[in-house]
C-alpha cells in the first residue's frame, strides 16, 4: 500500500435550491402577506402597550393561570411591549428568510498577515523613527522619563486616599462596655433573665442613648444573640461559664465567616446555623464549628444583671466581632 | 397614582378571596369553639380533662410516658402547656406517623373536641402556655404590618426566608413555609417553640408585636402577584432557572429557526 | 430615476464627499456571512447590552443612589413608616409608582440575567468548536475580559436596591476585601468610605455600574465585533467551504434583516419575561438591616458558582504572628476564580503549544473530532455546576427532601470526583462519534431493509451516504502528535526535558483519534 493517504474529495458548493416563493408566484404572495400580518401583530401589541399605559388602572388584580392573580397594568403593558417588540423581529426574519435573495455567496479570504516587504518596511521605519527620536542614545533623558512616568503612575494611588478613613481599632471595637443593658431588637426593652424561659432566643442589641437612630455601621459589630438553654447543658470551660447567666448565654449574631446575621437556632439540636454559607456552630460548646466554611466560633459576650435585674455585659467582646481580616491575631 | 392600599378591595375575580373567606370563617369557628371551652362548667371541665387523660393513655403514652415524662424518642410533656397540645394535635404533627427528621404537618388525627380534650389534660398537670383566644389574635386591629415587617426580618426570615416560604436547617430538618397557617398556630408555634424551633418569649416579643409579626405574614400571604408569576418566592435559583430554560430556550429556538433555509 | 432614489443619491453624496465613505461601505454591503443558529448567540449578549443600557438609562432618570436614611410613604403599605436608604425608598417609588417602571425594573434584570447567560453559551460555542484559535486569539482574551466584567457590573446592578437580599451580598463581598492579606482592612475601609455598610458604598458603586463599566464594556465589544468583521467569520465545514473562503449570504439585505429582526426578538423575549415573571422583588426583602438575613440568600446564577464554593471550603484560617489569612475565603473566593479564568484566557495559547499548530484557522471543529479539548470543556463545565449547585444546596435540599449537609458533602467530593470522571467520559464519547462517523462513510446508513442471501442468511441493505456528506464527515485533519527530541544533534540531554516529555505526553493524548476513513478505505470497501 503506498504511502500516500487519499481524502475524500470536496465535492464543492451544492447548487442551489430555490424557495417556493422564488418561483411560484402564489407562494411569494402568500409569504408577502404573512410578513404583513406579523407586522400588524406588531403594531397591535403597541396599541395594547399605549392603551395599558392610560386606561388600564394600576389596582386592578385579576386572576390569569399559572401567573396567579397578577396586576393587570404591568401585565398587559409588559405583553403588549413584547408584541410589539417580537412581532417585528419575526416580521423581518421570516421576510428575510421567505422574500429576500438568499443565494449562497463565497467570498475569498485575505491573509492577514502582511507582504514581506510591508513587515520589512515597517521595521525599518520603526527603527528609523526611534533613532530619530534619540531614545536609544540619550539615556539622561530616557532615565528621568521613566522617573516621571513612574511617579504620576502614583498620583491616582495618593488622590484615592480620602476614599475612607483608616481602620484603627473600628474593626476590633463595638459598643458593648461594661454595664451596658441588653435590649430588644427591634423594641430597644431591656430585658430580665426571668423574661426567656429554656429555649427561648432574643435578638438584642446595646443599649442606645440618643436621639440619633443606630447607625447601620454599628449594628453590623453589635447584634448579639441571647439563647436561653439548661445550665447543665452546658459544655464549657469554667471562664466561659462565668459569662453565662442562669443558663443564658450571648453570641455575637454577625458570622465569624462573612458576616451573615447567625440566627437559625435549633432548640432540639442546639445548633445555630448560618443561612449564607451554612457554617454550623454548636451553642453548648461556646459556639464552636461543627460543620461549614468558618474556621472560628462565634464570639460570646460575657453577661449578668445589673442591679435592677437586667441583663449587662460583663465587659466587651474579648475578640473581634465579624469575618476575619490580616491584623486580627486568631 | 397606585394605591397599593386598596389592592384586597379591588382585586376582582379571584378565587384566592373565596378561598381565603373560607379559611377565615374556618379559623373563626375553630377559634370560636376554643372560646366556648373556657365557659365550661367545673363538671363538664373535669369530664373534658377525664376524656383527654383517656386519648392521651391510648394515642400518646405510648411514647411520651404514662406521667407525661417523655421517653427516648419523644420529650416530656411536663409543663409544655395547652398551646403546645394544640399546635401539635391541632396541625397533624401528632400524634407522628414516622420518626423522620421532621415531623411535617398533616391531616389531624383527632377531632377538635379531642384535641381540646387532650390540651386541657395535659395543661391540668402543670401550667404552661395557654392556647389564645379569639380576642388574643385579632392581629387586623392589634397588629401594625410594617413593624412586623421589621420583627419578621429580624426574629424568623434566617429559617422562614424573607417571604415565609421556609428553608433548610441543618440535617434535612427545614422551617416550615407559612404561608396558609391558621393565625393561632403561627402564634403558638412563637409561645411554645416546637421541634427545632425556639420559644419567643411574650416579654421579648410581645403579645402585640406577635400579632404585628402574624398581620404582615398574612399581608405577604395575601398579597397579589405585583410583578408576575412569584417563582416561589425563594430568591434568585429559580429565577436563574427560568433564564436557562424558558428565556435562553426561547432565544435559541428562534436562532435556529432563522438559520434555516426556508423552502 | 425616482424622487426616492434623488434623495438616497443627494444623501449618500453629502456623506461620501465628507467621509470618502462609499468604496468602504460598497464593499461591506456586500460582505458575507455564514449562517448557523450557533453564530447568533454572542448576538444575544450583544442586544441584552443594548436592551441593558436603554432600559438602565430609564431607570436612572428615578433612582436615587444615596445611602441617606429616608421614611418611606410611598404606596407599597407593608414598608409605611420604616426607616430605608433613599436607594431602597426610590427603587420601590419606580415599582409601584412610575408607570412601567416595574416592567423596566424586570426587563433591566432579566437582560442582565440573559446578558450573562448568552456569554457562557457563546462562549461555550467557541470553545466546543475551536473558533478560538489563532487569529482569533486576541477576540478570545476580550471574551474573557467582557465575562470577568459582566460578573462585577451584575453583582454591583443587583446590590444597587439596598434590599435585606443586596445588602447580605455586598456584606460577604466586603468579607472578602477583608480577607485579603496585609491590605485587606485598608481596602475595604477605602471601598466603603469606613465601617461597614457606610453610606458611601451605594453612590460609589452606582458610578462605576452606570459610567465606567459600561464605558469599558462599551470600547471592549467594539474591539470584539470590529475583529470579527475584519477577520471575517469562521464556518462550519461542508461542502464548497475551506480555510480559504467563506460561504453564506450578504450583509445587505437578508443579513441585515435578519440580524436587526434578532434584536427585537432579544428585546421581546426580555419583555416578555419582565410582564410574567417577577424578579428580584425588593419590597418583600424589606431594606437592608446588618443584624437580619433571609433564608436561602444566594447571588444571582452568574454568581452563583462562586458562593457554592465559598460554601463548600473547608474551615481553613492560619494564624502566624498575630495575623490572619483566611483560606477558606481566599481559596474559593479569589485564588481558584483566578485559576479558572487566568487558565480560559491562556487556553488558546497552552492548545497550541500542545499540538504545536500555528496556522490560521478558519473552519470549525466537529467537537467529537478534538476529543480532549471537548472533553477539557466538559470537565470545566461539570466543576462550574457542581459549584452552581452547591450555590443553592438549601433551596435544593428543601426542594428534594435533603439534607444541606449532605448536598454540601456530594459538592465537597463531587467536585474533586466528578470533573475528572466527565473528561474521561465526554473523551470516550467522542471517540464511539468518530467510529460512528466512520462506519457511516464506509458502509453508508442503515435503511432497516433486510436483504435474504442465497444462502438463507439476512442482512441489512446499507444505503450509501451522499458525497457532501461524506465529505463534511472526513473534512478535519487529524494531527499527528509532537515529535519531540529528548537529545538534540549531538546527544546532550536538552534543558527543559522534563517540560518537554510533559508536552509529549499531552500531544499524544491529544492526537488520540478513530483515523478518519480515506479516499484508498471506500475504494478497498467497493472491490469487496
Amino acid at each position: 500500500m503506498s504511502n500516500e493517504i487519499e481524502a475524500i474529495k470536496d465535492p464543492g458548493l451544492p447548487a442551489h435550491v430555490h424557495r417556493k416563493a422564488d418561483t411560484d408566484p402564489v407562494a411569494e404572495k402568500r409569504a408577502e402577506r404573512q410578513v404583513a400580518i406579523l407586522f400588524l401583530i406588531s403594531a397591535l401589541g403597541t396599541l395594547l402597550f399605549i392603551f395599558a399605559y392610560y386606561f388600564v388602572p394600576e389596582d386592578v388584580f385579576f386572576f390569569f393561570p399559572v401567573l396567579g392573580n397578577t396586576n393587570a397594568h404591568q401585565l398587559f403593558l409588559g405583553l403588549g411591549l413584547a408584541i410589539a417588540l417580537f412581532f417585528i423581529g419575526a416580521a423581518a426574519i421570516h421576510w428575510a428568510k421567505t422574500l429576500m435573495p438568499d443565494l449562497e455567496v463565497i467570498a475569498m479570504r485575505h491573509t492577514l498577515r502582511s507582504d514581506e516587504e510591508d513587515r520589512d518596511a515597517l521595521v525599518t521605519t520603526a527603527k528609523e523613527r526611534a533613532g530619530a527620536a534619540g531614545l536609544g542614545r540619550r539615556s539622561l533623558i530616557k532615565r528621568s522619563m521613566g522617573l516621571s512616568l513612574g511617579l504620576i503612575g502614583l498620583s491616582p494611588l495618593v488622590l484615592l486616599r480620602d476614599l475612607g478613613p483608616l481602620p484603627g481599632d473600628e474593626l476590633t471595637k463595638t459598643s458593648w462596655k461594661a454595664g451596658t443593658r441588653l435590649v430588644t431588637d427591634p423594641g430597644d426593652r431591656p430585658i430580665r433573665p426571668e423574661d426567656l424561659e429554656v429555649g427561648a432566643v432574643a435578638q438584642v442589641l446595646p443599649e442606645h442613648f440618643g436621639e440619633e437612630r443606630r447607625h447601620l455601621s454599628d449594628i453590623a459589630k453589635d447584634a448579639v444573640l441571647l439563647i436561653r438553654l439548661r445550665p447543665e447543658e452546658f459544655q464549657l470551660s469554667s471562664e466561659r461559664l462565668s459569662w453565662t447567666y442562669d443558663g443564658i448565654i450571648a453570641f455575637s449574631k454577625i458570622c465569624s465567616h462573612m458576616g451573615c446575621a447567625v440566627a437559625l437556632y435549633e432548640q432540639t439540636t442546639k445548633h445555630l446555623l448560618c443561612p449564607c454559607h451554612q457554617s454550623t456552630f454548636d451553642v453548648p460548646r461556646a459556639a464552636k464549628v461543627i460543620f461549614g466554611p468558618s474556621a472560628r466560633a462565634l464570639p460570646q459576650l460575657a453577661i449578668t444583671v445589673d442591679s435592677e435585674g437586667f441583663l449587662i455585659a460583663q465587659k466587651p467582646f474579648s475578640e473581634p466581632v465579624g469575618p476575619s481580616f490580616w491584623e486580627r491575631s486568631s | 397614582m397606585k394605591k397599593l392600599s386598596k389592592l384586597r378591595r379591588n382585586a376582582f375575580a379571584s378565587p384566592l378571596l373565596l378561598a381565603l373567606a373560607l379559611f377565615a370563617i374556618g379559623t373563626t369557628f375553630s377559634v370560636a369553639s376554643a372560646t366556648t371551652k373556657s365557659e365550661l362548667s367545673v363538671q363538664q371541665r373535669s369530664a373534658q380533662i377525664a376524656e383527654g387523660k383517656n386519648i392521651f393513655l391510648k394515642g400518646c403514652s405510648s411514647c411520651h410516658g404514662l406521667n407525661l415524662e417523655g421517653s427516648a424518642i419523644a420529650p416530656s410533656l411536663v409543663g409544655v402547656g395547652a398551646a403546645s397540645v394544640d399546635f401539635q394535635v391541632g396541625t397533624g404533627r401528632m400524634p407522628v406517623a414516622d420518626l423522620s427528621q421532621q415531623i411535617a404537618r398533616k391531616e389531624p388525627v383527632y377531632n377538635e373536641e379531642q384535641t381540646a380534650a387532650l390540651a386541657a389534660y395535659v395543661a391540668s398537670t402543670s401550667l404552661g402556655p395557654e392556647i389564645p383566644t379569639e380576642s388574643m389574635l385579632n392581629y387586623e386591629r392589634d397588629g401594625n404590618t410594617a413593624e412586623g415587617g421589621t420583627l419578621f426580618r429580624t426574629n424568623c426570615a434566617m429559617c422562614h426566608n424573607f417571604a415565609g416560604q421556609g428553608g433548610a436547617l441543618t440535617q434535612g430538618k427545614y422551617a416550615p413555609t407559612l404561608m396558609g397557617v391558621e393565625p393561632k398556630y403561627i402564634y403558638e408555634a412563637m409561645i411554645t417553640g416546637p421541634q427545632a424551633m425556639p420559644v419567643f418569649a411574650d416579654k421579648t416579643i410581645t403579645p402585640a408585636e406577635k400579632l404585628s409579626m402574624i398581620k404582615w405574614i398574612k399581608a405577604a400571604e395575601n398579597e397579589p402577584q405585583l410583578g408576575g408569576a412569584a417563582l416561589g418566592r425563594v430568591g434568585p435559583v429559580t429565577e436563574g432557572l427560568l433564564v436557562w430554560t424558558l428565556g435562553l430556550g426561547l432565544l435559541i429556538g428562534v436562532a435556529v429557526w432563522l438559520a434555516t433555509k426556508a423552502r | 430615476m425616482t424622487a426616492r432614489e434623488r434623495v438616497a443619491g443627494t444623501v449618500a453624496n453629502y456623506v461620501d464627499e465628507r467621509t470618502g465613505a462609499a468604496k468602504w461601505m460598497k464593499k461591506n454591503l456586500t460582505k458575507v456571512f455564514p449562517d448557523h443558529w450557533s453564530f447568533l448567540l454572542g448576538e444575544i449578549v450583544l442586544y441584552s447590552f443594548i436592551i441593558l443600557l436603554l432600559s438602565g438609562t430609564f431607570l436612572t432618570f428615578w433612582f436615587d443612589p444615596s445611602q441617606r436614611e429616608v421614611i418611606y410613604d410611598g404606596s407599597y403599605v407593608p414598608l409605611q413608616g420604616l426607616h430605608m436608604s433613599a436607594a431602597y425608598a426610590s427603587t420601590l417609588h419606580i415599582s409601584f409608582e412610575i408607570r412601567g417602571g416595574m416592567l423596566m425594573r424586570q426587563i433591566h434584570h432579566w437582560a442582565a440575567l440573559i446578558f450573562m447567560a448568552g456569554m457562557v453559551v457563546h462562549l461555550m460555542r467557541v470553545y466546543f468548536t475551536g473558533a478560538f484559535r489563532k487569529p482569533r486569539e486576541f477576540n478570545w482574551i476580550i471574551g474573557v475580559g467582557l465575562l470577568t466584567l459582566g460578573i462585577v457590573e451584575g453583582f454591583l446592578g443587583y446590590s444597587l436596591p439596598d434590599d435585606l437580599l443586596s445588602g447580605t451580598g455586598i456584606r460577604i463581598a466586603e468579607a472578602i476585601i477583608q480577607a485579603l492579606p496585609v491590605v485587606g482592612s485598608y481596602l475595604a475601609f477605602f471601598a466603603f468610605g469606613g465601617a461597614f455598610p457606610g453610606e458611601a458604598f451605594i453612590p460609589r458603586i452606582f458610578t462605576v455600574h452606570v459610567l465606567l463599566l459600561p464605558g469599558i464594556f462599551l470600547a471592549l465589544i467594539t474591539v470584539h465585533l470590529m475583529l470579527v468583521w475584519y477577520q471575517k467569520h469562521t464556518q462550519w465545514p461542508g461542502p464548497g467551504r475551506t480555510e480559504k473562503n467563506v460561504v453564506g449570504y450578504p450583509l445587505m439585505p437578508a443579513y441585515m434583516a435578519k440580524a436587526g429582526g434578532f434584536f427585537f426578538i432579544v428585546f421581546g423575549v426580555t419583555a416578555f419575561l419582565g410582564a410574567v415573571a417577577s424578579i428580584n422583588p425588593i419590597w418583600l426583602y424589606g431594606p437592608y438591616n446588618p443584624g437580619q438575613v433571609s433564608a436561602g440568600s444566594q447571588p444571582d446564577w452568574y454568581m452563583g458558582w462562586l458562593d457554592g464554593l465559598v460554601r463548600m471550603a473547608p474551615p481553613l484560617e492560619t494564624y502566624l504572628f498575630g495575623y490572619t489569612i483566611s483560606w477558606n475565603i481566599l481559596i474559593p473566593g479569589l485564588i481558584i476564580p483566578g485559576i479558572l479564568f487566568t487558565g480560559m484566557a491562556l487556553y488558546p495559547f497552552i492548545e497550541s503549544w500542545i499540538t504545536g499548530d500555528k496556522r490560521e484557522h478558519h473552519l470549525l471543529d466537529r467537537p467529537r473530532n478534538v476529543p480532549n479539548r471537548t472533553a477539557l470543556g466538559a470537565m470545566s463545565l461539570t466543576f462550574m455546576l457542581v459549584a452552581l449547585i452547591n450555590g443553592g444546596n438549601d433551596i435544593i435540599a428543601t426542594t428534594f427532601s435533603l439534607s444541606i449537609n449532605q448536598v454540601m458533602w456530594f459538592s465537597r467530593i463531587g467536585i474533586i470526583v466528578l470533573p475528572p470522571l466527565a473528561f474521561v467520559i465526554t473523551k470516550r464519547i467522542c471517540l464511539s462519534l468518530q467510529r460512528a462517523d466512520r462506519e457511516l462513510v464506509l458502509h453508508g446508513r442503515e435503511t432497516g431493509r433486510l436483504l435474504m442471501l442465497p444462502h438463507g442468511e439476512f442482512v441489512e441493505v446499507h444505503e450509501p451516504i451522499s458525497p457532501e456528506l461524506a465529505w463534511k464527515l472526513t473534512a478535519h485533519e487529524q494531527a499527528p502528535a509532537l515529535v519531540l527530541a529528548d537529545v538534540d544533534a549531538r546527544g546532550v540531554r536538552r534543558a527543559g526535558s522534563l517540560k518537554n516529555k510533559l508536552r509529549k505526553r499531552i500531544s499524544q493524548a491529544n492526537a488520540e483519534s478513530i483515523a478518519k476513513p480515506t479516499a484508498n478505505d471506500l475504494k478497498e470497501i467497493e472491490h469487496h
